[in-house]
């Protein structure tokens, strides 16, 4: 069962990682702390994440960047013993509030995981999931949205002709776009990625990575990645995470090509054991 | 912690590269002048025939830069050593020529008579090989104080280059027979001015190696912010 410790007020920054850059802010994170059990992994993360620009989480595994971004939609809500204190808000909006609809939320904060997950239906069944849970009925709004969705997603020309066949026999890397236009269909804000392509092989990396390019006109993106040059190439700004806390959060530019903190640097350039 | 990686083995031996291919630019230079000076034909001529070394050294390190980049994808202090080291090379190439041009202008005012001392000239020489000589040694220290008083020194450089000019102008309009060997004075002059300004520009990369700032082509006050 989980406890959360609900904050009334968001608070004000207090720690030296709340950074704002003068962007308009869609996630506002303040003084956020995790724990599993009696284990805090999160330690007064505070950050303010822009609308409209990829963000990315870099840092050795086991550091929190998975625990941070599962907490954005309330992911971590299903792990027993699991309590958070401080604030994620989005639009000024404290999600961890008592009286927020979870399900509505992770309609607004989509979720990509680093294992494409389609569900065993056709092409087209994956993408009106959530439009049918939803409520949507209407077969000619339904095909509109889920055309416009694998659009989106770039798939769109690579299935057209077989939307009724089945999204296991898709490659791995169509799965994993196919998960992105599940994403895309019921008009999320936010899309939070999980290692989107760590399991896949590098063409159909690129085109994530293409797709990601292209989807931050209009999505607020947070990335997991493992794979620096990858954070490096699709990122606006790059927070570095080290055992449960942040260590630098910059522009993506500065982290690369010089950040302030040493053990920023010993990460990005691999001398860091 | 940090941990040891074989790519510092490559660091290591692209800044060995580098240090020796300063060495031999600044023995050029040392050289070139004391060819100059000494009115040394030989020694001129050596120094002209050592330049093809210091070219192949340059396609050396080149070929070693890329590589590095395109395997090892550096970032952060490494992208900036590699990027520092791309564009310092062919600044120590540029000096070396010019080292030679100072060689080629020798020879050929040792086959006139010898004009009166022009006093700025040594200085300016030597002035310029002290640049050189301190930029380098920034690098190797990673002195960024060491490379902004380099640069500092870039404007009395200029200053013995206009004043040593005024004085051959002053020899070519007292006789016109000194017309030949102080245009050639003139333009070693420049030379040393030139090689001046290529150690100006690999102390603002040493800046850029260490401090992650870029000062070219801002005033002092702006780079001393």
């Amino acid at each position: 069962m989980i406890t959360l410790v609900l904050e009334p007020e968001p608070k004000a920054a207090t720690s030296q990682a709340a950074t704002s850059m003068n962007d308009d802010t869609k996630i506002s994170v303040r003084d956020f702390d995790f724990f599993y059990g009696a284990a805090k992994v999160l330690h007064g993360i505070s950050l303010d994440i822009p609308a409209r620009k990829v963000t990315a989480l870099i840092g050795p595994s086991g550091c929190g960047k998975s625990t941070f971004i599962r907490s954005i939609n309330r992911m971590n809500d299903i792990i027993p013993e699991a309590r958070a204190s401080g604030t994620i808000a989005i639009d000024g909006r404290d999600v961890y509030r008592g009286d927020t609809d979870v399900v509505e939320l992770r309609r607004r904060v989509g979720m990509v995981f680093q294992k494409s997950n389609p569900f065993p239906k056709s092409i087209y069944d994956n993408v009106a999931y959530g439009l049918r849970i939803g409520g949507m009925r209407n077969k000619r709004q339904l095909d509109d949205i889920i055309e416009r969705s694998l659009t989106r997603a770039a798939l769109w020309h690579e299935v057209k002709d077989r939307l009724q066949a089945s999204a296991l026999a898709l490659s791995g890397g169509q799965q994993q776009r196919l998960c992105i236009a599940r994403a895309l269909a019921v008009d999320p804000e936010i899309l939070l990625m999980d290692e989107p392509a760590s399991a896949l092989d590098p063409i159909a990396t690129s085109k994530i990575e293409e797709l990601i390019y292209e989807l931050k006109d209009n999505y607020t993106i947070v990335i997991v990645t493992h794979n620096m040059q990858q954070a490096a190439r699709v990122s606006d700004r790059t927070a570095f995470f080290m055992l449960g806390r942040v260590v630098e959060y910059a522009e993506t530019n500065a982290i690369f090509m010089n950040p302030k903190e040493k053990m920023t640097e010993d990460y990005v350039t691999g001398r860091f054991g | 912690m940090t941990v040891p990686r074989h790519f510092d083995k490559d660091i290591e031996e692209l800044n060995h590269l580098l240090l020796r291919m300063g060495a031999m630019v600044e023995d050029a230079m040392a050289r070139s002048i004391r060819a100059l000076l000494e009115r040394d034909t030989v020694l001129a001529n050596e120094v002209i025939a050592r330049d093809d070394e210091i070219d192949r050294m340059e396609i050396v390190i080149d070929q070693k830069t890329i590589e590095l980049i395109a395997k090892m994808q550096p970032t952060a202090n490494d992208l900036r050593f590699v990027a520092t080291i791309m564009k310092i090379t062919p600044e120590l190439e540029r000096i070396a020529d010019l080292a030679q041009d100072v060689c080629e202008r020798a020879i050929e005012l040792n086959r006139e008579p010898m004009l009166k001392p022009v006093s700025d000239l040594p200085r300016l020489a030597h002035d310029a090989q002290a640049m050189v000589r301190d930029a380098l040694d920034a690098f190797v220290r990673g002195d960024a104080a060491l490379a902004r008083k380099v640069i500092a020194q870039d404007d009395n450089v200029d200053a013995l280059t206009e004043s040593s000019f005024r004085n051959l102008l002053t020899y070519m309009l007292e006789d016109a027979r000194n017309i030949s060997s102080a245009i050639r004075l003139t333009f070693i002059g420049k030379y040393f001015e030139r090689m001046a300004d290529g150690a100006t520009n690999i102390c603002e990369m040493v800046v850029y190696l260490v401090e992650g700032k870029m000062i070219k082509h801002t005033a002092l006050a702006a780079a001393d912010e």
